[in-house]
Order: C-alpha cells, then sequence, then structure tokens
C-alpha cells in the first residue's frame, strides 16, 4: 500500500519529537511541515479541531493526534519493523502505565523550571527530581525502559532530554548530579540515529527558550 | 489455568467502575474490594505505590493501575466483546477520545458544580462545549463504538452517569435535552445495558455521598 504520510510540528515540541523518533525508527519517509504556533495553518485547525496542537500526523488524508496515540498507531501500522511495544499483554500494559505517569508528570512540572521564579521554582524542581529518581527506580538496571530494545516509553520519555539544559539552566541546577542514570539513559538513547535526528541541539532549545520568554513579557 | 482476579475499587469511583462495566461486559468472575480513602489498605498501597489511587487490577498475581491502561489490558486477554476496533486507524481514534474524555470532562463538571457563583456561568459554558465535541462525534451511531459498548462509551460513564447524578446534588444543570439529543439518547442506551446498569452506584447513596463529602455548595435551584 503506498503511504502518504505528512506531519505538522513545531520544532522544539517534545511531544512533535516524539513523533519524529517513532517515523525514525520505522523507516518511514514523510513530509515534515512546520507550524507557525500564533498563526496556525487552516490544514492544523481542520485536522485538529478539537485541541488545534501539534503534532498532527496525516496517514493517506487521515488526521491523527496526540503524540502518544500517533506512535501507537504507528506501531501497529508498522508492525513489521522494531516493535514499540512488548507482544505480551500484561508486559505492553506496563509500558502504557509508564507512559502515562511520564504524561502525568513530566511537562507542567517542567516548564515551570523556566517559567517561573522563586518559590514556585522551587517546588517545581523539587517535584521534577522526584518523578525522575521515580523513573530512575523504574528503569533499574536495564539499557532501556522496554528492556534490551528501545521502545515505547523510551520514546515517551526521551524527548525531554532535549530540554534538560534548559531547565538546568534556568533552575540552576544539574539533573546528572540528582539523577545519574537518567543521563546514562538519556545518552544511550541518542546514539541511535532515530534519536540523535529528531531532537534539537539542547543550546538551541535554551535560546529558543530565552527568545519565547522575552516575546511573552515572562522576564 | 484457573483465573484469579481482583479489582480494589471504590463504590461511587467512575475509574473503577469502568473496570467493572468491562469485566461485566466480558463475563469475567472477579473479587472486589472496596477502598476506604480514609484507610487504604495495605494491598492497595502496595499494588499502586506511584498513584495509591484506585482501581488497582490484579490478574494472577500481576498487577495494574490506571482504568484505561487497565480497560486495554482486559481486551488484549479476554477476547468475548471486544471493546477496541481491530483496524488501527480506529483504535487511534478511540484512544484519543478516551484520553480526552479522561483529561478534561470530570475536572470541568466538577469546576462548574463547585466554583464559585461569579465564575459558573464561564464553567458550565466549558462544559457546555465539551459536551457538543461528543454530541458531534455520536453522529448517528447507537454508541461511541458503533453497534455495541467500545472503549470510549466505558470512559464516557461519567457524562452516561455520573454528570446526571453531579446534577442533582449541586443543583446544576449541565446535559439539556434540547441541545444535546444524541448524547442524551446516548445515555439513557448506555444505563440500559445490563452490564452497564449492574455497575452503577445507587443513586442516592451517591448524591448524598457527594453532598456529604463536598458540601452543596452555593444552595441555588435546580
Amino acid at each position: 500500500m503506498a503511504h502518504e504520510v505528512v506531519l505538522l510540528d513545531f520544532w522544539p515540541s517534545m511531544f512533535g519529537m516524539r513523533v519524529r523518533v517513532a517515523l525514525a525508527e520505522k523507516g518511514i519517509k514523510y513530509e515534515y511541515k512546520e507550524e507557525d504556533l500564533r498563526n496556525k495553518s487552516p490544514l492544523l485547525l481542520k485536522m485538529n479541531p478539537i485541541h488545534k496542537k501539534i503534532p498532527v500526523l496525516i496517514h493517506n488524508g487521515k488526521p491523527v493526534c496526540e503524540s502518544l496515540v500517533i506512535v501507537q498507531y504507528i506501531d501497529e501500522v508498522w508492525k513489521d519493523k522494531n516493535p514499540f511495544l512488548p507482544s505480551d499483554p500484561y508486559h505492553k500494559a506496563h509500558s502504557r502505565f509508564w507512559a502515562d505517569f511520564i504524561e502525568q508528570k513530566v511537562y507542567d512540572t517542567a516548564r515551570k523550571i523556566w517559567a517561573t521564579k522563586g518559590e514556585e521554582q522551587e517546588v517545581a524542581k523539587k517535584e521534577f527530581i522526584e518523578t525522575f529518581k521515580i523513573l530512575e527506580g523504574e528503569l533499574g538496571e536495564k539499557p532501556f525502559f522496554g528492556g534490551e530494545t528501545f521502545g515505547f516509553v523510551d520514546i515517551a520519555l526521551i524527548t525531554f532530554y532535549s530540554w534538560f539544559y534548559t531547565y538546568e539552566t534556568f533552575g540552576n541546577f544539574s539533573i546528572e548530579a540528582e539523577c545519574p542514570k537518567i543521563i546514562a539513559w538519556a545518552k544511550r538513547c541518542m546514539q541511535k540515529e532515530s534519536v540523535a535526528n529528531s531532537l534539537p541541539d539542547q543550546k538551541k532549545i535554551y535560546e529558543f527558550t530565552v527568545w519565547m520568554k522575552k516575546y511573552f513579557g515572562m522576564d | 489455568m484457573a483465573e484469579e482476579v481482583f479489582l480494589f475499587g471504590f463504590w461511587g469511583s467512575p475509574f473503577s467502575r469502568r473496570v467493572e462495566m468491562a469485566l461485566k461486559l466480558k463475563g469475567i468472575e472477579y473479587k472486589y474490594i472496596d477502598e476506604d480513602f480514609s484507610n487504604k489498605s495495605p494491598s492497595l498501597l502496595k499494588y499502586n505505590p506511584i498513584h495509591k489511587k484506585v482501581p488497582v487490577f490484579v490478574h494472577n498475581g500481576k498487577h495494574l493501575a490506571e482504568s484505561l491502561v487497565i480497560l486495554e489490558y482486559i481486551d488484549e486477554t479476554w477476547k468475548d466483546h471486544p471493546i477496541l476496533p481491530k483496524d488501527p486507524y480506529e483504535r487511534a481514534n478511540a484512544r484519543f477520545w478516551a484520553k480526552f474524555i479522561d483529561e478534561k470532562y470530570l475536572s470541568a463538571i466538577w469546576k462548574s458544580c463547585t466554583c464559585e457563583e461569579k465564575e459558573r456561568e464561564k464553567a458550565v459554558e466549558e462544559v457546555s462545549e465539551l459536551l457538543q465535541f461528543l454530541e458531534n462525534e455520536l453522529k448517528e451511531q447507537r454508541y461511541f463504538g458503533g453497534e455495541t459498548i467500545g472503549l470510549v462509551d466505558i470512559a464516557a460513564n461519567i457524562i452516561g452517569y455520573w454528570l446526571e447524578i453531579f446534577e442533582e446534588a449541586f443543583g446544576v444543570e449541565l446535559l439539556r435535552k434540547e441541545k444535546f439529543p444524541k448524547l442524551c439518547n446516548w445515555a439513557n442506551e448506555f444505563v440500559s445495558v445490563s452490564a452497564i446498569k449492574e455497575n452503577i452506584p445507587p443513586r442516592n447513596k451517591l448524591i448524598a455521598f457527594l453532598r456529604n463529602r463536598f458540601g452543596i455548595g452555593n444552595t441555588r435551584h435546580s
């Protein structure tokens, strides 16, 4: 079957990056369309009328929204290469649980580290470290959250790594000092081409955040 | 092998009831343990140390938390009465809606019922917008799952039953028949399915519980 795949995305988005990683893992050719979130395209508004957000995967004209829903969709359609989820239902559910944990716990807290100051920022840093220590516990001695191979939970989490320099600089702390296993895991993931080619440079993300804070008067 | 299935839940929680609905639809026998929130059992804390919440599902000693994760596991393990479609695009659509319901609906309903009077109109309008999305998504189908109850119907139990309970407990009108005819129709169909009917908490008990626990708030006329 001929596949026409388009990704509506925004380069610094860790959610968009998840889809880029997933597509690269499966070796899928696609058209990347950069969205200006201050001026959303008619295509984006038509393909994601509910949330009006990126990422949106458009496969043979039909939209799929929400990054982890998209990643699972990619895994189910292109099922013969590099499966992201284990085949055993319990281990699959276990992976979904941890991806959901990442969805619930990481983004809002992490955002507060660069977007706030003072007490609010300190609370956010503390929660961020607690969350990542829990994740370190789940990782244990495994090379990846998926076990021997890179999988769904790894995809859900690794994209935040591109923002680590931003969190550390604004928050004035070292994630490696607090969670060394997470950094070791992240570097292991970054050795994969699919990951390295999908994540922007950490300094670029930082510069973008500095610009964004000025632009929105968040300083 | 004899299956050993346990569910730790709370009688009033739409989340633990979702799991019971799926188990009943598939004809799976299970042992149910009701949790007291003020005194969570050692088992609950052991099986869900991360969130410490219900529902917690245990199958042959293996435990799982988060209702939507549990529902997918149940669907993959017991194949009778599938609740997710086979087609990947339709599966993605079902997951999208289940996630959307989970993230937005209960908190919006909650807010409209318990917020200050001056914020009420805006909060009710937000619920209305959310309900309109579901009204549109139903199209001409009997259920969100098509001809039979599916993942989205079960996830939408909050709207199928709990919404009306909130309306009565707090005296707020949210699901008007003239505005949401399809959704109202769906709710009636939903609660008449025996697997659902057997798994909704008793109405008056739930209303009393909500009023007691969370207060009636500002008195208003229903």
